[in-house]
């Protein structure tokens, strides 16, 4: 096996990446695949309370690269995926416990056991962030369509072209078609049109993801949840399929003028 | 033979450590800079460190290499200081400063080649300026790309934004602290104006918050005013 490593980062916090990574991690083990996803938000952990796994936690990502553990130990199974992993974040240290090169060994030894590693990156620029990044193969950049999330993604893209990280690519993440079409929220082409990188995936807000996440069952379980299908379908397209962008609002143009712009259709 | 202590150079600044390199292979020279932080870890540890290169040519690859290595040491890596401007380019890419504040207000400023003549020089940046670049040049800055809002160009002659301009841009700015060199008679140009903030010389444009013109626009000084001519080629 030799796994992809996808690291999901937006500088700005509470745009949706931790529950991102849970509902990514959900829809690619239940195509199969077999997914560990990494909580690399040291200090402030989320993702196993998001994935319901809070009370299974012996061991943590500070464990594994300290030598207090094996790897295998500190990766914990999903309730409902058999194929699907946490390793948790240490609540009890900061950022400074680890350092890229911790991270890029720990990337090494997981890419023989998974098809998929996904890393939560913490939110800012500093320390965790440059540790999140240094293992991927991939950057997934997340942000809402507000001005403050776009700056701030914008931001990071900047880096990552400027450590040769390649392009990332773009999930627009809470995404209000009533709002736009009110002209009272960015519309994904003013986003995509500032930030200018591949569009990966566009989420309808929902206001399920919150009850889903409080529930420890990432939204991507929920069979009829748009926001579910939106993570299902990005999923798909890290899986190389090559998807439609899903149609919202059919009396709006709206998500057939985001396919042009994108060269789906 | 040379010692230690003249290839490398420690001062404390207010703000951290400055550290002076000789000239010499950079591979020993980074050696020799790492032999020394592990030495006396104690004392480098929580260092905000400041690095004067010289005229040492760096390439990304290795300025994020050392930036690692110093940040595995517990060492930060705030300033790269270079006579070089390939050097202080990677520099600006990697968010890092390129020149330390002796005190406040006062900024020391590393010679260029570009002052000597800044009517003639100019930067070539050929991509899109995002958030939190900040480019400095002593000459004229011409950007292939678009300036996005949160990124910065402060030029000693022209600015020429070939895309759309949102960031903040201050055109003929003084290369010392001397107001004789502001170059009033400096311009912005831009396919799209639309900067955050826009200074020419010592002149801060109060720009209208709307202005729905898409066409290419150049904005100069004239008797102490802005004015601001649509670009039209003839």
């Amino acid at each position: 096996m030799s796994a992809q490593i996808v690291t999901i980062t937006s500088g700005k916090g509470g745009v949706g990446k931790t529950t991102a990574i849970a509902s990514l991690g959900i829809a690619l083990a239940s195509r199969g695949q077999k997914v560990v996803c990494i909580d690399g938000d040291i200090g402030l952990r989320n993702l196993d309370v998001i994935m319901g796994l809070e009370n299974r936690i012996v061991y943590d990502i500070v464990d594994v690269v300290e030598g207090r553990c094996r790897l295998r130990q500190a990766m914990i199974r999903d309730k409902r995926m058999p194929e699907l992993f946490l390793i948790p974040a240490a609540q009890t240290r900061d950022k400074t416990a680890l350092s890229p090169s911790d991270m890029l060994r720990l990337g090494d030894e997981l890419r023989e056991v998974c098809d998929w590693v996904l890393i939560d990156s913490p939110a800012g620029i500093e320390r965790g962030f440059k540790n999140s990044i240094a293992p991927a193969d991939r950057v997934l950049v997340l942000t809402n369509p507000e001005i403050s999330a776009v700056r701030d993604a914008d931001r990071v893209i900047g880096i990552l072209e400027s450590e040769e990280k390649g392009s990332p690519s773009l999930i627009l993440n809470r995404v209000n078609s009533e709002m736009v079409k009110r002209q009272e929220m960015l519309s994904p082409e003013d986003v995509l049109d500032l930030l200018a990188i591949d569009l990966i995936g566009v989420v309808p807000e929902d206001q399920g993801v919150l009850v889903a996440a409080n529930r420890g069952m990432p939204i991507a379980l929920e069979e009829n949840s748009k926001a579910g299908q939106a993570f299902r379908n990005i999923a798909a397209r890290l899986m190389g399929e090559d998807i439609p962008f899903m149609d919202l609002d059919s009396s709006d143009g709206l998500w057939k003028r985001i396919s042009k712009l994108t060269g789906r259709s | 033979m040379q010692t230690e202590t003249d290839l490398i150079q420690i001062k404390g600044l207010r703000d951290g450590l400055l550290i002076t390199l000789a000239s010499g292979e950079w591979r020993a020279l980074q050696d020799l800079l790492f032999t020394q932080i592990d030495q006396r870890s104690s004392f480098f540890r929580g260092a905000r460190l400041a690095l004067d290169v010289g005229s040492q040519v760096l390439r990304v690859a290795e300025m994020s290499k050392l930036r690692d290595e110093l940040s595995e040491r517990e060492v930060s890596l705030w300033a790269v200081l270079s006579e070089s401007p390939k050097t202080i380019q990677t520099a600006q890419l990697l968010g890092l400063a390129t020149r330390i504040s002796k005190q406040r207000q006062q900024v020391e400023k590393t010679s260029r080649p570009a002052e000597k003549g800044r009517d003639e020089n100019a930067l070539w940046v050929p991509r899109t300026l995002r958030s939190g670049t900040r480019i400095e040049y002593a000459g004229h800055v011409v950007v292939q790309g678009d300036v996005n809002p949160g990124a910065e160009i402060v030029a000693g002659g022209n600015i020429l934004v070939w895309g759309r301009l949102r960031g903040s841009v201050h055109a003929g700015a003084s290369a010392g602290e001397q107001q004789a060199s502001l170059n009033s008679g400096a311009s912005v140009s831009a396919l799209d104006m639309k900067p955050a903030r826009l200074q020419i010389a010592d002149q801060i444009a109060n720009l209208p918050k709307k202005v729905q013109v898409k066409s290419p626009q150049v904005i100069g000084l004239k008797d102490g005013e802005f004015l601001v001519k649509p670009w039209q080629g003839k």
